[in-house]
């Protein structure tokens, strides 16, 4: 489910900065070669094709969380305290990393990134039919308001992705749990 | 004698750490193609491969897709006078500069599935009841921009000519070499206007004189400008932008 996630964001987020770079509404533009589909009707092709992708692992992704129970054991929202003891320590690179646990600042970003994705896939739908699903694009602000607000969601996306590969560059050993199977580590390890 | 012909020529633990260089080599470059899509970017519908065929055939069921969201009651935004964008900005496959003048004894000519085939002078348009929208026209690139435009109701039109409203496609061809095609339910729209007026104007060359279409429930490129000929059809009659790769329903 990970590696379908991996090639469906790539393909959205590559082929958004090529639409992107058609008409900038920031006064910058990609990097021409790190565009996928090699020009507009291309690059939207990639986005309109990827979309299904993303929508089918999206829906897998939420219903095995709640009903494996997946979200309610590992994305509770951690108590504020709590946050600020494991951002604190993260900081300092001494939280521990517990395979199949989620630490208070894993958890924030974690939801952090689910939000943003869902944002981004109802944003999107707001600005492909701005007109037959008029009341999704009122409710953020109408068309233009809704193209920036799926702009600011990529790059938040993108960050939480740059944090997400340093981190695992630095706990390798995570890796290994991402490509194969393994039970999570005993709850009082440390 | 015997003993030298047993010893290998190479022993591994000799070379054990060029091997280990190779086997590092091999796995970055299958990282790199796995992960960096470069190998995907030139898959941009010009060419014959499966990855573009599969594109395209998934283009044509996002347009499925667009057809079952479209309504046919379901009205674009109306903005007021005030919201309209000025300066408006020009848009067309060629640089404004080259906008063409409308030719001498031009007619609006209709033809396919039409029981009258005359052509129409702008006076007998102008006859013709017409109304008026401020919509939000928007760029398949991105940008949009309302505008004020007046004119004659397709339905109306179509209806008149004696059009077989049951046939899929109406095909737009305009003097400036463009060209393009939307799909009935689209053209039967209360919005969908042969626009002959822009901002309480007749309208200038560069914003499509003397007829445009004015479709705002699709993507700019649809509202095609400087209209020769509109044509009622069976056969997909596609469009200068669609050939080359724009999805085809274009809705919005």
């Amino acid at each position: 489910m990970h590696w379908v996630w991996v090639y469906a964001i790539g393909c959205m987020v590559f082929s958004g900065w090529e639409i992107y770079n058609a008409s900038p509404s920031l006064p910058f533009s990609f990097p021409s070669w790190t565009g996928l589909g090699g020009w507009l009707g291309g690059a939207l092709a990639w986005h309109f094709s990827a979309m299904w992708l993303l929508a089918l692992d999206g829906m897998a992704y939420l219903v095995y969380g709640l009903l494996s129970g997946h979200f309610r054991r590992e994305l509770a929202v951690p108590a504020p305290r709590a946050f600020f003891r494991d951002f604190w320590s993260a900081l300092r690179f001494r939280l521990g990393h517990r395979i199949g646990h989620y630490n208070a600042v894993q958890r924030v970003l974690y939801l952090g990134v689910i939000g943003g994705v869902v944002l981004q896939v109802l944003t999107g739908l707001a600005i492909w039919k701005p007109v037959q699903l008029g009341l999704l694009a009122t409710l953020f602000g109408g068309y233009p308001i809704a193209r920036n607000i799926h702009l600011a969601m990529m790059f938040l996306i993108v960050a939480f992705i740059v944090v997400h590969l340093a981190l695992v560059a630095i706990f390798p050993r995570t890796l290994v749990s991402m490509i194969v199977s393994r039970p999570a580590e005993p709850e009082n390890r440390t | 004698m015997k003993e030298p012909r047993r010893l290998p020529a190479v022993r591994i633990q000799d070379i054990r750490p060029e091997l280990l260089r190779l086997e590092r080599r091999a796995l970055l470059r299958s990282a790199l193609s796995l992960g960096g899509l470069a190998l995907l970017t030139g898959c941009d519908l010009s060419t014959n491969s499966g990855v573009d065929a599969a594109l395209k055939s998934i283009l044509r069921f996002d347009d499925k897709v667009q057809a079952a969201l479209f309504s046919g009651r379901r009205l674009a935004q109306s903005y007021p006078p005030s919201a309209v964008t000025k300066p408006f900005r020009f848009n067309a496959y060629y640089e404004e500069w080259q906008v063409r003048g409308i030719p001498d004894g031009w007619r609006l000519e209709v033809a396919g599935a039409v029981v009258s085939k005359t052509p129409w002078t702008m006076a007998a348009l102008r006859r013709l009841p017409q109304v008026e929208q401020i919509t939000r026209h928007i760029c398949i690139e991105g940008w949009s921009q309302i505008g004020r435009w007046s004119g004659v109701p397709l339905r109306d039109f179509l209806q008149r000519i004696g059009a077989d409203l049951r046939a899929p496609f109406v095909s737009f061809k305009c003097f400036d070499g463009y060209s393009t095609s939307i799909d009935m339910a689209s053209a039967l729209h209360p919005q969908t206007v042969l626009a002959l007026d822009f901002d309480g104007q007749p309208l200038a060359p560069e914003w499509g004189a003397p007829v445009r279409l004015r479709i705002p429930t699709k993507l700019g490129f649809k509202s095609a400008k400087n209209l020769q000929a509109i044509e009622v059809t069976r056969t997909y009659p596609g469009g200068f932008w669609e050939n080359q790769g724009y999805d085809w329903f274009a809705g919005v």
